[in-house]
């Protein structure tokens, strides 16, 4: 008896979860099936999971974007932003990392203190003093203000870093040290790849918080050729001038098709990164 | 949090903390400098300059055009008197934040304990349940969660195919907010992530044992599994509440300014507006330290609080 009341709960656990994973991604693939529907049914059958057929126009459609400025644009923008601040910011934050890690100087405890204090600090406190800031040095609609802040480091993938950096034992420096190593040499050929995991996680982690950041790009660009996708998608979901509902469903999906990507190559990183740093998602 | 960060997680020699590993005599100041560099310029130029030119700037009237006059604490009393806007741009921003935090950590807590327990596909379904955390906060959701909830959106066509009457649910202002609170709960992944590895922790012999004295399943997550994971739940509702004052793009994109009669205006979107629309850049600055000091006070709270609801084993209280 004892062992089919166990059966029973094992299946009743499983039936729990997948209404629960239906239901918390109904959102996710009635966006990606509305976008194969075309605009005569897309609102007769709003909630329906089969498109009446695969139409693919909305996609062709969606792709020429708004004012002749087509998706390949906001795309190719997107990737200039993305990768060059993710290079930035994780390569900065591995040095910075290893500085408080391994490195004895004076007056490390405050500036450690000062990291842990911009790490709390929100963003949105000090978007208007830096705006104003890099309005006068003449960077707005240039990429500077999204992707110069990035090259200073991270807080979050510097802690997480030096998290990493922990668990590898001193007795590796000291006997790199002793066989003459400096310490720039300790980092980039001791350190450095025994920490390409937590880079990893960092470089993804930063990945998709510059693909989906909307609030840099709304405060720094306004023209549309500079546009990222994310504000390229918001411009094009306008609500007074879209017509074409497919088409804004199909570009939804697109847009967050990298991040998607990403995400299920490397998931194991994130879950872990997460999991252990308690960094946020 | 603060505590095991200075018992084990701190990297760094703090006066107080005695550490296991013997000190070796190898101050390098100018490695160390060099190595932190990028830091301490960021730092600087980007955080210490920043906060005291906002500072500076909430007692003027600074609208980029003309000059900073120094008008003292005008923007700060206009803001508590004589700002009908700003008064609901707070109440606003307290009953989302009051009202989705819990529902997401709940839920993620929630679905951690479920999940903890689950033996088959347990990784597809973290991995699923994870996803909407990972693209949540994109323009693309929150484009989707606008036609979700629209008149004629999906949820509108269910309830009409149960019969239900449909509700204009971005339209009237009382249901407005509750689109924003159900696009924050939904994405609970991070949090349930941090909760099941704090869930791993614990160790299965405190149950074993709980259970020998006769500890029925209730009891146990009572008595064993909620005062465990106390320092991961104070952990999430303090990066909870900070993420959640900060809320924008949503409320952003789906409704723009706050529609229906500023029943969704939330607080960052209204100092957006005031910076960017209205380009009342004094007025945002003290918006900005106003927000500080209110994020200040709940972390100070929480934290002052912590000592009667958060249980560290390494105290050890027998």
């Amino acid at each position: 008896m004892a062992i089919k009341r166990k059966t029973w709960q094992l299946i009743a656990q499983q039936l729990l979860l997948i209404v629960l994973t239906f239901v918390m991604l109904y959102p996710l693939l009635w966006m990606t099936v509305s976008s194969f529907k075309d605009n005569s049914t897309i609102f007769t059958t709003a909630h329906s999971l089969v498109p009446n057929k695969l139409n693919f126009d909305s996609y062709v459609e969606g792709w020429k974007g708004f004012g002749g400025i087509t998706f390949t644009t906001f795309f190719k923008n997107s990737f200039i932003i993305t990768i060059l601040s993710t290079i930035g910011s994780v390569l900065s934050s591995t040095l910075i990392a290893y500085g408080f890690a391994r490195i004895k100087f004076s007056g490390k405890q405050i500036w450690f203190v000062c990291m842990m204090i911009t790490m709390m600090l929100p963003y949105e406190i000090i978007m208007v003093p830096q705006y104003i800031m890099f309005n006068w040095f003449g960077w707005v609609n240039t990429y500077w203000p999204l992707i110069l802040p990035t090259f200073f480091g991270t807080p979050f993938f510097i802690f997480l870093i030096m998290q990493f950096i922990r668990t590898i034992p001193h007795e590796i420096d000291e006997a790199a040290k002793i066989d003459g190593c400096s310490k720039f040499m300790i980092f980039s050929r001791i350190i450095m790849p025994l920490i390409v995991p937590a880079m990893m996680t960092s470089a993804i982690f930063s990945f998709y918080w510059r693909w989906d950041d909307f609030m840099g790009p709304l405060l720094y660009l306004n023209q549309p050729q500079l546009y990222p996708v994310s504000l390229g998608l918001k411009m094009f979901s306008d609500p007074d001038s879209i017509t074409n509902w497919s088409a804004l469903f199909a570009m939804s999906t697109v847009s967050i098709l990298p991040v998607f990507i990403i995400f299920f190559m490397f998931q194991r990183y994130i879950v872990e990164g997460i999991s252990t740093s308690g960094l946020k998602g | 949090m603060a505590k095991q960060l200075t018992s084990e997680a701190l990297p760094v020699d703090l006066p107080g903390v005695k550490r296991t590993r013997k000190k070796t005599k190898d101050t390098d100041n100018l490695t160390g400098y060099l190595f932190i560099l990028p830091f301490l310029v960021g730092f600087i130029a980007l955080t210490v300059f920043p906060v005291a030119m906002s500072l500076y700037l909430s007692f003027t009237d600074y609208d980029m055009l003309g000059q900073a006059n120094w008008i003292g604490l005008e923007n700060y009393q206009r803001m508590l008197t004589d700002d009908n806007k700003f008064l609901q741009s707070v109440k606003v921003t307290f009953f989302y934040v009051l009202t989705a935090v819990p529902f997401r950590l709940i839920f993620a807590l929630a679905v951690a304990l479920l999940l903890a327990k689950v033996m088959v596909m347990k990784g597809l379904y973290r991995t699923l349940l994870y996803l909407p955390s990972v693209i949540g906060g994109s323009v693309a959701i929150s484009v989707m969660w606008r036609q979700l909830f629209g008149n004629e959106g999906a949820l509108n066509s269910i309830l009409a195919q149960l019969g239900i009457p449909t509700v204009s649910w971005l339209g009237d202002p009382a249901y407005a907010i509750w689109t924003l609170i159900l696009l924050y709960g939904w994405q609970f992944g991070s949090s349930m992530l941090i909760f099941l590895a704090g869930l791993k922790n614990i160790p299965n012999s405190y149950y074993e044992a709980a259970q020998v004295d006769g500890a029925n399943a209730w009891h146990r997550f009572i008595k064993i599994t909620i005062p465990l994971l106390t320092p991961i739940i104070l952990f999430n509702v303090i990066m909870q509440l900070i993420q959640g004052f900060m809320a924008f793009t949503p409320s952003y994109i789906i409704f723009g300014d706050g529609r229906p009669l500023n029943s969704t205006l939330l607080y960052v979107l209204y100092m957006f507006q005031r910076a960017f629309t209205f380009f009342d850049m004094g007025y945002a600055s003290a918006m900005a330290w106003m927000l500080l000091l209110v994020i200040g006070i709940f972390t100070a709270l929480i934290f002052k609080s912590s000592s009667y609801w958060v249980h560290y084993e390494s105290e050890g209280d027998k």
